[in-house]
This record gives structure tokens, C-alpha cells and sequence, in this order.
């Protein structure tokens, strides 16, 4: 009964990302199609793809802390999902920028790069999204036994220079990408050994079970 | 030397058409893929030696003397199309109300323009306080200028208005005032953002004197032939087109002759990055990015950026000897 309602639960969870990560592109589709998108449609496309790549990313690093610290295991279900709809984003986000905006002009974008330190970090960012993409697979998961999980954490890295990016494209008003920051190192610092141990004994244990029974039962559900 | 009449501006419709845009953008998309798309260099650029082709429609750059540019029917006076009414309407850096370009519009069209007034003052012989009415009684003229903003993107505008130096002749200033300094209206009661303290209200801005003398230099008080609305700047701005668009300062209540040179917004905001010159320069970037190119609103391929904008040969003058650089 209660697997049965953990099985429910983790598809419509799953359901869920998959639609809910699919109508911001929806909408900017739809927004294109019926000029929505105002006065500067690349600019707006750009913004818009970027800041979702973000949050989606985001989302995804939250995955992790939500079964450490609230116990909610289906997280860990949709934490590849979430990851990779990202990084569909991101090279949304990329082809935006270089092919529509830059017209793939070659000395254009090396310029681009060059000159305009977060288009480098940009990049950067989505250089490291690219192998963790392809290696996000069951197959290759199996192919790098241990070093696959060394590989993925480079996301931790990623993210962090993606607020940069952000950081050093706004005009002068940083508050925004700031938070978003805030919040994406608290994502990171919750996943420090020491920390994630206070965090989780914060948890209210099951009353009947002795602690080295609890203990057991927790290790299966730390994340790898 | 001809007005330009204002049958000859295309028609406020003028509003970017659906289709032209889905294809448009469709065949660059696939366009580009196919091969990499050069960049436009406006419909026609001054040769190195300063002198200038006429343009397709026939209108010709004038010489240095301060002239302004004569346009052509809807373009400017290097065959830029006119930006439309809609986009010059609804994509409007004014923090004042919004941070988000498509919002001040929104946010600003119960905005107050009447009454107003403009203190005009400081080192001058007759300190005048002028109403709207008053500064309506100078001849306003139509005047097409793009607008290059510091974020790299850019609009051709037809602005209505007069020269600067109609309105400081009229004050008398001093022989000791070496700038002139401009103050935007404090509003926070109908500017929300004014009532955010990150930034340093009132908006203010200043230029050179011989900047506020030059004749391209006016204040505007109409566009497309109609009054200013609220998010460009309503009722009385400055425009300086040779110049990044931050420094040409909206809805201004109080000019004033100055010695010292006037510290602007911008420059308080990021000194680094934000100089009291801003002359539109392809060759000094922006700290973060940069200035080589842009985007032109309603266009489909970035333009090379031209020196002051493309107004060198009425400007240039002006900054003979100065390091454009370290003056930035």
C-alpha cells in the first residue's frame, strides 16, 4: 500500500516536471508566433531561455537536499529530467544568442567572447553542461562506475559560474542575479558532509524504531 | 535648406508586420546555418576623409557646421528606416518606473505633464522658471535622430523639438559656467521605482557647455508629430544623439549653469563603467561588453556602431586632443 502510494506519487511527480518543463517553451513559442515577445524578440528570447535554464537547473540541484532534508526520495527521480531540460535550455539559449543575434558570424562571436567576459563564462557554463548531458545515461552511469558521480559534480561548478554570467550581464542593478545566487549556494552548502548531517538529524525520527535500525534505513536513501 | 514635412515621416502604422518578421527571422535562422551572415553596415557610411555620398533617397550629410542631418522620406540621414511608434513606445529604459523595458508603459500612463515647470538657472544673468507653454513658444522643429543605448541596442527616432542653445541664449549664462547640469522630476508617489532607494534619485545628468551650445543638442517635447508620452520622457527631454541614451535625460524640471562638472546617476551608479562623456564609440568598450556592434530595433541583423554615432562630422570637433578612452 504504501509503495503502491510512493509509485502514484513518483509518476505524477514525473509527469509534472516533464510538463512543467516544457510550457515556458511552449509559451515562448506561442509568444513568437503571435509577436509577443515586444520590441526587441531576440533579446526577449535570450532572457527568457536563459533564466529558465536556470531555475531548471536549479530545481535539479535541489533534488538532492529534498530527499537529505525532507526525506522526499521521488525527488531523486526527476533529478536527471530536471537536469537535462536545463541543459535543452541552454543550447536554446546558446543557438539564440549565436545564430539568431550573431548571425554564426565567426568574427562576430569570437569578439563576442573575447570582449565580453560573460559570454566567456557563459560558455564555460554550458561547455561543462555539455558531457554531463551525454553522460547522463543508465549506460554510461555503468561505463564510469565511481568517476561518474566525480564527473557530475562539476554541475556544482557550472551553476556557479551561470550566476556569474548573470552577475555580469546586468546593467548595474545585481540584486536579481544575487539571489538566485543566494539561493544556489545554499543548495551547495547543504550538500557539505558536516551540514547535511545537522540538517537531516533535524528530521523527527520514527518513534519505534531503535537507532541503529533508523540509521540502516537512512543509508539507502543518502544519495551516492 | 529644407524642413522636413511631416507627410514625409511613414505614418505611425508603421508597425513591424507579423509575417515579415516570422519569415524574416525563419530565413536567418536557416540562412545563417547554411552560411554565416556578415555584419550590415548602415545604408551608407562617411568615407575616412569625412566627406559623405548622398543617400539613396537623395538627402546628403551636412558638413561640420553643426547642422542637422536632412532625412529622406521615413529614414534617416543615412537610410535608416524609421523605428515604429509601437516599439519606440513600449520598450523604454526608465527606471524611475520599472526596471522591466515593457512595463514602464504600463506603469506610466497616469503620469501628471501638466502642469509643469522647468527651473532654469545657476550661473546666468536672468534665471527663468519656464512652463510647459513657454518653452512651446520656440519653433519646434522635426528632427530624426537615432538613439544608440548603452546596452548595444539602438532606434531612429523623429523627434519635435528645439535646440538647447535657443533656451541658454535666452538665460544669458555666465562667463564663468562651464557645464550645464539636468535634473529629472522626484515622483515617487507616481514613480515607483523612485521609491526604491538602490539607485540615488532624482535622476540627474550634465554636459559640456560647447555640448549644450552644439545645434544638434535639443530639447524634445513631441514625437512622430505628437506630444511625448510618459515612458519617453513626457512632457520635456533632452536628446543628445551623439551620445549613449542614458544622457539624454527625461522629464526634466530644473537645468542649471554650472562651474564643476555635474556628477550624473550613471556615474554614481558604476563610475567605472558609466563616464560623463558617453560619446558612442565602437572602440571603447564597455567594461562587461562590448560597443562594437548593436541591435537595431526592428532589425533582423546587428549593425557595426558608428564613432559618435554617426554623427563624427558634426561632433568630432568638439573632442579634438582628448583621449577617448581615459574620457569615456
Amino acid at each position: 500500500m504504501h509503495t503502491t502510494m510512493n509509485t502514484l506519487r513518483a509518476q505524477w511527480l514525473r509527469i509534472a516536471v516533464h510538463v512543467g518543463s516544457l510550457i515556458p517553451l511552449a509559451a515562448l513559442i506561442w509568444d513568437y508566433f503571435n509577436n509577443q515577445l515586444g520590441a526587441n524578440p531576440i533579446r526577449d528570447m535570450t532572457l527568457r531561455t536563459g533564466k529558465t535554464a536556470l531555475i531548471l537547473l536549479m530545481l535539479s540541484l535541489a533534488c538532492t537536499p529534498a530527499n537529505t532534508v525532507f526525506g522526499f526520495r521521488q525527488a531523486l527521480k526527476v533529478r536527471r529530467a530536471l537536469g537535462l531540460y536545463a541543459f535543452l535550455y541552454a543550447a536554446i539559449h546558446l543557438l539564440v544568442f549565436a545564430g539568431l543575434d550573431y548571425g554564426f558570424d565567426l568574427g562576430l562571436l569570437q569578439g563576442a567572447i573575447l570582449e565580453q567576459r560573460f559570454v566567456l563564462v557563459g560558455l564555460a557554463a554550458f561547455l561543462i553542461l555539455v558531457p554531463l548531458a551525454v553522460t547522463s545515461t543508465k549506460g554510461w552511469m555503468k561505463r564510469l562506475g565511481q568517476r561518474w558521480k566525480t564527473l557530475h559534480q562539476w554541475v556544482y561548478l557550472a551553476a556557479l559560474l551561470v550566476i556569474v554570467h548573470f552577475v555580469w550581464l546586468v546593467k548595474a542593478d545585481t540584486r536579481e542575479p544575487l539571489m538566485y545566487g543566494a539561493v544556489v549556494v545554499l543548495l551547495l552548502v547543504v550538500r557539505i558532509p558536516r551540514i547535511r548531517q545537522m540538517v537531516s538529524n533535524v528530521r523527527r525520527r520514527p518513534r519505534n524504531k531503535p537507532d541503529h535500525l533508523v540509521i540502516a534505513k537512512e543509508a539507502k536513501h543518502l544519495p551516492q | 535648406m529644407d524642413k522636413i514635412r511631416s507627410y514625409e515621416i511613414t505614418p505611425e502604422h508603421l508597425y513591424l508586420s507579423r509575417r515579415k518578421f516570422l519569415i524574416g527571422t525563419g530565413a536567418v535562422a536557416v540562412g545563417a546555418l547554411l552560411s554565416a551572415c556578415g555584419v550590415k553596415a548602415p545604408a551608407s557610411s562617411p568615407t575616412a576623409s569625412g566627406a559623405v555620398a548622398p543617400t539613396a533617397s537623395g538627402a546628403v550629410v551636412p558638413t561640420a557646421t553643426g547642422s542637422p542631418p536632412q532625412a529622406g522620406k521615413g529614414t534617416d540621414e543615412l537610410g535608416g528606416k524609421l523605428t515604429s511608434y509601437d516599439s519606440i513606445t513600449h520598450y523604454n529604459n526608465y527606471y524611475e518606473f520599472s526596471e522591466d523595458k515593457a512595463e514602464v508603459a504600463v506603469l506610466s500612463q497616469n503620469f501628471k505633464t501638466s502642469p509643469w515647470t522647468v527651473q532654469v538657472g545657476g550661473l546666468v544673468n536672468k534665471p527663468t522658471t519656464f512652463g510647459l507653454e513657454d518653452l512651446l513658444k520656440f519653433t519646434q522643429e522635426e528632427r530624426i535622430y537615432r538613439l544608440r543605448c548603452v546596452e548595444a541596442w539602438s532606434m531612429v527616432i523623429p523627434w519635435m523639438g528645439f535646440p538647447l542653445s535657443k533656451l541658454l541664449n535666452q538665460v544669458e549664462p555666465l562667463s564663468t559656467a562651464k557645464y550645464v547640469r539636468f535634473q529629472t522630476i522626484l515622483a515617487p508617489d507616481q514613480m515607483p521605482g523612485q521609491r526604491d532607494s538602490y539607485f540615488g534619485w532624482p535622476y540627474a545628468e550634465g554636459l559640456r557647455l560647447d555640448e549644450a551650445m552644439h545645434d544638434l543638442t535639443i530639447l524634445a517635447t513631441g514625437l512622430y508629430g505628437k506630444p511625448l508620452p510618459p515612458q519617453d520622457g513626457a512632457p520635456i527631454r533632452l536628446v543628445v544623439p551623439w551620445k549613449y541614451g542614458f544622457k539624454s535625460c527625461k522629464s526634466i524640471v530644473k537645468i542649471d549653469l554650472v562651474e564643476e562638472m555635474p556628477v550624473s546617476f550613471w556615474m554614481t551608479a558604476a563610475p567605472d563603467e558609466y563616464g560623463f562623456y558617453a560619446n558612442v564609440n565602437p572602440d571603447v568598450p564597455h567594461p562587461r561588453w562590448s560597443q562594437a556592434t548593436e541591435r537595431r530595433i526592428g532589425e533582423l541583423s546587428r549593425l557595426k556602431t558608428l564613432p559618435f554615432n554617426g554623427y563624427a562630422e558634426q561632433v568630432a570637433q568638439l573632442y579634438q586632443g582628448m583621449d577617448l578612452h581615459k574620457f569615456f
